[in-house]
């Protein structure tokens, strides 16, 4: 506070001031940058494949070599080999692009799908009970659940196991905007705006939507914790991603039925959804307390 | 009391109906002809026929909906295409199972979950705080399926104390083999009520009447029991209530590493032979499972807060949950 007052006056935008916040939380910060690293290794990966015409992809990642099946971790490969003899290191990469993209566009449809019926219900009270009603149904089956039924009738592919979690997440979307809108809705620059004669749609989209974008992206981030546990859940049980391709949750289903003669096999991709998934908690609660300093005890 | 309990019922049964509806909808539109499942693919069209309406598959969707439901309110959940078994008998046989593993999950998670969690609040900022904190963090971010992997391979493969899996016989052999998936699902339910715990003893040991206790030469235990505990125990309850909803209706993935004969297992085997009564009987079972626990969360925090209590009272029902709403 005392620097405050020696300082002349800055001013700075929410996410600006965001930022500035963030930035001091170390650890957030150290996550962030390994959420980027993770990141940028699944796009490098995507390159090589198309660069080498997934020549690489075949050679390493799904080519088979029973010699060297179930070796442990060793100077040449780090985390060891995998049931048909595959480095789990390079498999673990290459899965990365599923759980990270998968996850993210899993998200992107929820958040939009959710942000809009959350911004209507908010908005129209008309809509608001027979909105809210229907998201009730969706939320009374728990998300894990509501996904494998979808994944169950629809059948396993790429495609469907992300609309399947984007539709099982899209409720708490929708709950977490509504509860923004029916706060903002009521004071005073959104009349302002109503009585300079703004339109239901740019009140919505020019000046209700930003306001309440902070608890939004922590959703964000959490839901695509919660994205990535249920594409690896889904892939163990069989019904998302499917052998021989390197995701996570289906390398572990794979090396359940050697648990017992490698544990290496097991430990290791498990490792790598948990590090994610940290990551991303880790994100999101520097994010809550960055974007809503209240919110911190 | 009676009123608000007697309300939230009558509301339940529009969500039960439409999740029903809902659950019915998404595996009934879904493509492949389960007669084709149950007689093979050489199927003579006579027989796919007869099947067909042996089944009621030939009626229109919302006539096989409402006769579902029908079914259903007279505690059938039609025949398995499998087995031909009754899906209710199946389901409910291993219901309990289900339910016994959840309530040790949940015991473990609130047994150690709140005295630690009241711990790293009392001892803020100190080392037991922070291995805690980044114990918690790591508990929530692991699969359960995976931390339940690992725990086989230490307690069942390596050091040979606890089976790997199934559910024994007896009460002693079957309390043993009961250990590894109620840890496996309760650790990282104890970290969510941890956090919880923590944060909200956090926020009532700053409490005026908390100081005032004290002052009054309270012992410590008692403040800590009566004063902070009592108070912080509302947010708790709820969380702990969710997560065994959660627990009832998503321990499919540890039911299936551990080859626990649960509900959540039957679905998944139901899934993979395309057995649509089976899955669609399981699903409801859980969700409505579901749906009743967090009606009875709800109701239990009325109970343990007199504050709702009086609010349900003074404004009726909707300005109450609005501010439960507000402090979730």
């Amino acid at each position: 506070m005392k620097k405050a007052q020696n300082m002349p006056y800055q001013s700075r935008t929410l996410g600006a001031e965001a930022w500035y916040r963030f930035k001091k939380n170390k650890l957030a910060l150290g996550a962030l940058a390994i959420f980027i690293f993770l990141a940028l290794m699944a796009i490098t990966t995507i390159i090589i494949d198309l660069v080498t015409n997934n020549s690489f992809y075949d050679k390493y990642v799904i080519s088979q070599d029973l010699l060297q099946r179930l070796q442990p971790p060793s100077k040449e490969h780090v985390l060891g080999m995998d049931e048909f003899g595959r480095d789990i290191l390079l498999r673990i990469i290459w899965g990365t692009r599923y759980s990270l993209f998968m996850g993210a566009f899993a998200v992107l449809g929820a958040s939009v799908l959710g942000g809009i019926i959350g911004a209507v219900a908010g908005y129209y009270n008309m809509m608001d009970t027979i909105l809210m009603r229907i998201m009730d149904v969706f939320l009374a089956i728990p998300t894990t659940l509501l996904a494998v039924a979808i994944v169950a009738a629809t059948g396993p592919s790429l495609v469907n196991v992300v609309l399947a979690i984007a539709i099982s997440q899209t409720p708490t979307f929708a709950r977490v905007i509504r509860a923004q809108v029916l706060t903002i809705k009521d004071q005073e620059f959104i009349e302002a705006a109503r009585s300079a004669g703004a339109s239901d749609a740019r009140i919505i989209f020019r000046y209700i939507v930003p306001n309440a974008l902070s608890p939004m992206i922590v959703q964000v981030t959490m839901g695509m914790a919660s994205a990535i546990l249920s594409i690896a859940g889904l892939s163990f049980i069989g019904m998302g991603i499917q052998a021989p391709m390197p995701e996570w949750g289906a390398m572990l289903s794979n090396a359940r039925s050697y648990i017992r003669d490698a544990w290496h096999i097991t430990v290791m991709p498990g490792a790598a959804i948990m590090i994610t998934i940290l990551i991303l908690n880790i994100i999101g609660d520097g994010l809550r307390d960055a974007l809503d300093p209240r919110m911190k005890n | 009391m009676f009123r608000l309990i007697l309300k939230r019922l009558l509301l339940l049964i529009p969500v039960l109906i439409g999740v029903t509806f809902l659950v019915f909808a998404i595996l009934s539109l879904a493509p492949g002809d389960p007669v084709l499942v149950v007689l093979g693919d050489n199927a003579t069209e006579e027989a796919a026929e007869a099947m067909r309406s042996e089944l009621g598959l030939d009626k229109p969707f919302l006539e096989r909906y409402v006769n579902y439901i029908w079914d259903l309110l007279h505690g059938d959940f039609g025949k398995s295409y499998k087995t031909k078994l009754s899906v209710s008998d199946q389901i409910l046989s291993r219901f309990p199972n289900t339910i016994l593993l959840a309530l040790s999950s949940m015991l473990i998670a609130l047994l150690f979950g709140i005295p630690l969690g009241i711990l790293s609040a009392k001892k803020q900022y100190t080392l037991l705080d922070n291995v805690a904190s980044v114990g918690g963090l790591i508990s929530v971010s692991m699969p359960n399926f995976w931390l339940g992997l690992l725990l086989v391979i230490l307690f069942a493969l390596k050091l040979r104390w606890l089976p790997s899996q199934g559910m024994s016989e007896g009460t002693g052999p079957m309390l043993k083999s009961l250990i590894l998936p109620a840890v496996t699902l309760g650790t990282g339910i104890m970290a969510t009520i941890m956090r919880m715990t923590r944060s909200s003893v956090l926020e009532t040991m700053r409490q005026d009447y908390v100081s005032t206790a004290r002052a009054k030469g309270i012992s410590e235990s008692q403040v800590t029991t009566g004063h902070m505990l009592k108070n912080a125990l509302i947010p708790i309850i709820t969380s702990a209530g969710l997560q065994f909803g959660h627990l009832l209706g998503g321990s499919m993935l540890t039911e299936t590493v551990f080859s626990w004969p649960g509900v959540g297992r039957y679905m998944l085997d139901a899934i993979k032979t395309k057995d649509t009564p089976a899955v669609l009987g399981s699903v409801i079972l859980m969700s409505v499972s579901f749906s009743v626990v967090n009606l009875l969360v709800d109701i239990l925090y009325a109970f343990v807060d007199p504050r709702i209590k009086s609010q349900y009272k003074k404004h009726g029902k909707k300005s109450a949950l609005r501010a439960k709403k507000q402090e979730a």
